[in-house]
């Protein structure tokens, strides 16, 4: 046990080439999808925070309860368009980090969305009247919501990305673990271990855990710089 | 000195503002003119602020109507653009206190250098010129509602709500901004302001509006009103800020004093 703890730190200082192209994979794969569900997140999370429309309570219980969609589902739903008979089918996609992205943006875009517009009504909240007074439209007060709420709605992002980062199920339906193609952090512990090599499934482990806590970190530093900086 | 002003008088017919069956202001009937100080008083709950939110388009009434001259209803941007308003706590945006009022420039088409020159200027007038790239939310109570100020004159208002400004502040920071004010009513801008303070009354008001139980009760020349109030409301109100509910106490002999 401990000599698999000790070779699998050697592998992390030797810069092993197979352990690099995972973690690199998973981070380009987790940032891209987090990069494009936001895209659409963020405004839409102000959007439903700023306007009244039929259905909206509706949409906001569906956005909350979408935040803990089971990642095998997700799978399952991205695997369904994309395969051969798929209306997606033609696209050729399956089995491609493309996919992997499809499916995480598709798992972030809930979170991201709705922690958006509980950040975003709150602001509103405050700012309602004296935006109002100014002159501001609430489709103009969306870009001034989500530029004043910059901080927080970085943890939102990072929330995402840590969902994406950490989730097994999707990516393995939708990727198919493909060494050197589509195998990224989860997916090799995952079959690593059932194969017994437990110095790399531990190297990755170990990585994704730090890229946790540094991600907290960064969020929790984020914070305090805002707190101190702008008072809020 | 401004071009004629298009949203002045004010003029407020019949208004009435309800909420969940409730009477909370109005009927009201009042004519707001196109020059001087008016200085809105009152007891806590009169509706003071509930007028000058009619009066700003920020609350629509629920019968009667607003009107501001040829313009109309101060819901409309149009109307709206000509006003500024003052809040009792400002509400500044996450940004430094320059941006702030360019932000309020963008919001009107006045962009890039222009902008900038016109921010530094308004801040240089409430003297928070050195202070334009400091965060908004960590400067002091009074440097904020100035910067609001600054924010608001830019706009070059036709009319300025103002909602207790200075009641969270040191009398040091109460003169800055009753000074701004009336830079303000020098440039021919009309000053409507709600108060608690009779001291500032007296030294702001052109004319005075009485207000107690959602209705007007008098309205009168500031001199007139603040010496001599017609009505008992107002007069209970008068002598209530100057300490005569202590007096009263004082001639009780069953009242200790500690």
């Amino acid at each position: 046990m401990l000599d698999a703890f000790a070779s699998a730190f050697a592998l992390i200082i030797s810069g092993d080439a197979e352990l690099l192209g995972i973690v690199g994979l998973s981070l380009r794969v987790s940032l891209s999808a987090v990069f494009f569900a936001s895209l659409l997140a963020l405004p839409v999370g102000a959007a439903v925070a700023l306007f009244s429309f039929p259905g909206r309570s509706g949409v906001i219980v569906v956005l909350n309860a979408l935040m803990g969609l089971p990642p095998v589902v997700a799978g399952l739903i991205v695997y369904l368009l994309l395969s051969r008979v798929g209306p997606l089918g033609p696209l050729g996609l399956l089995f491609t980090p493309t996919a992997m992205v499809i499916v995480q943006s598709l798992l972030i875009f809930p979170i991201v969305a709705a922690l958006t517009r509980q950040i975003v009504s709150d602001l509103w909240e405050e700012y309602r009247e004296q935006l109002t007074s100014l002159g501001a439209s609430r489709l103009r007060a969306i870009p001034t919501l989500l530029w004043d709420g910059r901080f927080s709605l970085i943890t939102a992002l990072l929330a995402g990305f840590g969902r994406a980062t950490a989730e097994v199920g999707a990516v393995l339906i939708v990727g198919g673990n493909i060494a050197g193609v589509t195998r990224v952090m989860t997916t090799a512990i995952a079959l690593e271990t059932n194969k017994g090599n437990l110095t790399l499934a531990l190297a990755l482990g170990a990585i994704l855990m730090t890229l946790t806590l540094l991600i907290n970190g960064f969020a929790y530093g984020v914070g305090e710089f805002s707190r101190r900086r702008y008072g809020a | 000195m401004r071009t004629m002003p298009t949203t002045l008088p004010v003029l407020l017919r019949n208004v009435v503002l309800e909420r969940a069956g409730k009477t909370l202001l109005g009927p009201i009937n009042l004519q707001l003119e196109a020059s001087g100080r008016t200085v809105i008083l009152g007891p806590n709950g009169a509706g003071k602020s509930l007028l000058l939110r009619l009066c700003h388009g920020l609350l629509s009434p629920t019968l009667g109507e607003v009107c501001c001259a040829t313009l109309g209803s101060p819901t409309r941007a149009e109307v709206r653009r000509r006003q500024a308003m003052v809040f009792q706590r400002p509400v500044l945006l996450r940004r430094s206190a320059i941006a702030n009022v360019t932000y309020a420039l963008g919001l009107v088409g006045i962009r890039g250098q222009l902008a900038r020159s016109r921010a530094m200027e308004a801040l240089d007038l409430v003297g928070l010129a050195s202070l334009a790239e400091r965060s908004a939310r960590v400067l002091s109570g009074g440097e904020q509602q100035r910067l609001a100020l600054a924010r608001a004159w830019v706009l070059q208002p036709e009319i300025l709500f103002l909602d207790e400004p200075t009641s969270a502040l040191d009398p040091g920071a109460t003169q800055a901004i009753e000074a701004a004010i009336n830079r303000f009513a020098d440039n021919g801008t009309k000053i409507v302001m709600v108060t608690h303070n009779l001291g500032q009354a007296r030294r702001l008001a052109d004319h005075c509006l009485f207000l107690a139980g959602g209705r007007i009760v008098e309205s009168a020349p500031a001199a007139t009103f603040l010496a001599q109030p017609n009505s008992p409301e107002a007069a209970h109100f008068l002598a209530g800020e100057q300490g005569a509910y202590l007096k009263e106490r004082d001639d009780d002999p069953d009242y200790y004093s500690v």
